[in-house]
């Protein structure tokens, strides 16, 4: 008999995805995949409308990473307006945007930490749902959930300092920026009352990432192998080889640390990365044109940022990425949950950024906008929380976008998160009869690692439940379980 | 007496922006009539930090569009709810005060009013239905916002349009 299990997130406007996974008649994992049923056609959407309002448009993607988007636009923009490509925006522009950047960096991971995977593991990936989570957190540890709450505060107000808004922010501009930050902005990140300050924000980066680094050190046979597969890695990095999650060259290793992908210049993309169309789904698949379809798939994200790049150039985190890397004495880490461990690396980092730009006269006073001659064409990259996002438009010759190609963050792990599912598939739900708890929370954890917003991959809005529905051969339903 | 009204939802999604516009809807009427200690907010969902932002507010009136069957809007009272779905990146009203509680050890009694919409697509501008339903949310609201007690005292004291 051949069962087939399908776990279905359901979103609120019409927007799924689920997981399915086919059992052979003795009960062993033949398949698994991840569909995506939802397409909105955002980049048909946009053609037609002017360039210059594109960095406002694409927020309407989703509201989960707006930032992302409008700051990936807006570099395309430089592009088309000949400001140059990332770095040659005016120090005030360039340097307000990265602000903004790390300051969505910041409240994004710390969301996700907090939020998403401390529940986790305070409490155990196997623990009841109905403790295992932030409200949980804040009955057991409540100094931990305040943190959570007032770092993603901290986020949100230099994301409103620097955008301009909460909602649809309109801070970047095709050339630059459209405002500096105020004196009382900047001493408020400097030095507001306790915990709204940055040296706070910073403490418990540090303090976020010495609690994975214990639990690490109790649950290392977990955490190290836990959905856990080899694979390329791809992101920005500087020239010189640092993280970068503003901008920079294209970088790949493979699974042993080989440079596959040799520091392009991300104009250049589609020489590089070809995106594969399959039936069940209607998220792309990308992969590296040189290793083909089969071969050519990768990982984004912090776990591929912190392989790809030589060194962080902030102090405390460098620290941290030292140890990070001798862990795996220097090799590519292919540990699916030292995921988590990167993104707090990385939450560091971008406390430590932001304290530097805060530090930063340009950010008071300069030009904010440059312009050059105009051209047809330009791919925007940023490396956004979950990885890195690709904008690519082209005007015609009355300023209309003619076309718009987005490969969001989500998009480029797909074959990754796939395989994610398929190894705790074969771990968890080998010779199971029906759906356990267990089941559910490592499908949840696996797919959690890599922090996926179904959302603006799929182009539809959402909140995801997890369904797991079990079939027998005859697609009769035998078993069903949600969330 | 402090009371916040939070819109969320996604302006640049049609009708998804019905919470957006209730709020500029109310703060307009709100200033030509010298309200005091009203406080608006809107953003794309809820999150973890707006446990923080209703801590010391007397009451939470938040506001949403609806993809459900609503004949127009309807209010109801927020309670408690610590679920939270897998992956998502937004809280619901009733986590939002569950969180609150927990960190604060005090929450403000808090609605939530859903407005229904019908269009979602990507582009800016409400259908002229929903705001129809906007409109009659925000004549329901008014006296309530001018006598607020009604909806502090709870269930006692106000029956709810509830759905």
């Amino acid at each position: 008999m051949t069962r087939k299990i399908t776990i279905e997130p359901v979103t609120r406007v019409e927007g799924h995805g689920k997981v399915t996974i086919h059992l052979d008649d003795k009960g062993n994992v033949t398949q698994s995949r991840l569909h995506i049923v939802e397409f909105r056609g955002f980049e048909r959407f946009v053609q037609g409308r002017p360039y210059w309002e594109a960095p406002v448009l694409v927020q309407r993607l989703c509201g989960i990473c707006p930032v992302s988007h409008h700051l990936a636009a807006a570099k395309a923009l430089d592009v088309i307006v000949g400001a140059g490509t990332g770095d040659g925006l005016t120090p005030t522009g360039e340097k307000m945007r990265r602000l903004m950047h790390y300051g969505q960096t910041f409240q994004s991971h710390a969301l996700h930490f907090f939020h998403l995977v401390s529940p986790d593991l305070l409490f155990g990936i196997d623990a009841d749902p109905a403790i295992r989570n932030v409200i949980g957190v804040a009955m057991k540890f409540p100094e931990l959930a305040v943190q959570g709450v007032m770092m993603r505060k901290f986020g949100q107000e230099v994301i409103r300092a620097t955008a301009g808004k909460k909602i649809h922010g309109t801070g970047a501009i095709p050339g630059g920026i459209n405002k500096h930050l105020t004196i009382a902005e900047r001493d408020e990140f400097l030095k507001g009352a306790d915990p709204l300050n940055i040296e706070k924000m910073i403490e418990w980066s540090i303090a976020a990432l010495d609690l994975f680094k214990g639990y690490h050190k109790a649950n290392a046979g977990l955490i190290d192998t836990f959905a856990a597969f080899p694979s390329s890695h791809l992101s920005l990095v500087r020239k010189d080889g640092a993280l970068d999650l503003y901008h920079g060259v294209l970088r790949a290793v493979d699974a042993n640390g080989k440079k596959i992908l040799h520091d392009v210049d991300y104009q250049d993309y589609l020489k590089y990365i070809g995106e594969e169309v399959k039936s069940w789904s209607y998220m792309k698949f990308p992969y590296l044109l040189e290793l083909g379809k089969e071969d050519g798939w990768y990982r984004v994200g912090p776990l591929a940022r912190l392989n790809t790049c030589d060194f962080i150039p902030t102090p405390l985190a460098q620290k941290e990425f030292e140890i990070f890397r001798a862990y795996t004495h220097g090799k590519t880490n292919n540990m699916t949950m030292h995921m988590h461990w990167a993104r707090l690396i990385e939450l560091l980092h971008a406390a430590e950024m932001m304290k530097d730009l805060l530090n930063d006269p340009d950010l008071l006073k300069g030009d904010l906008v440059i312009k050059g001659t105009k051209q047809k064409e330009g791919v925007g990259l940023i490396e956004a929380p979950r990885g890195t996002l690709f904008h690519h438009y082209r005007i015609n010759d009355n300023d209309q976008i003619e076309m718009a190609n987005l490969i969001v963050s989500t998009t480029n792990n797909n074959k990754p998160m796939n395989e994610a599912v398929l190894r705790v598939a074969v771990d968890q739900m080998t010779g199971q009869k029906e759906i356990t708890e267990p089941m559910m929370n490592a499908c949840e954890v696996a797919i959690r690692a890599y922090d996926p917003c179904l959302s603006c991959a799929t182009h539809a809005l959402g909140k995801m439940p997890l369904e797991i529905n079990l079939f027998d051969s005859k697609n009769n339903l035998i078993d069903k379980k949600r969330t | 007496m402090k009371i916040l009204i939070y819109a969320y939802g996604n302006p640049g999604r049609q009708d998804d922006g019905l919470g957006n516009a209730f709020i500029e809807r109310m703060e307009e009427w709100a200033s030509e009539n010298k309200i005091e200690g009203l406080e608006f907010d809107s953003n794309y969902q809820l999150n973890i930090e707006d446990a923080h932002a209703i801590a010391d507010k007397d009451l939470v009136i938040f506001v949403d569009a609806s993809v459900e069957e609503l004949d127009d809007f309807c209010i109801s009272k927020v309670t408690e709810n610590s679920k939270i779905t897998f992956t998502t990146h937004a809280a619901s009203p009733g986590y939002i005060v569950d969180l609150c509680k927990e960190i604060y050890k005090k929450a403000p009694p808090a609605y939530l009013i859903h407005i229904k919409g019908y269009e979602w697509e990507f582009m800016e501008g409400i259908t002229a239905k929903a705001i129809e339903n906007m409109e009659l949310a925000f004549e329901y609201l008014k006296p309530f916002i001018l006598n607020p007690e009604l909806l502090i005292a709870g269930d006692a004291g106000v029956k709810l349009r509830e759905q």
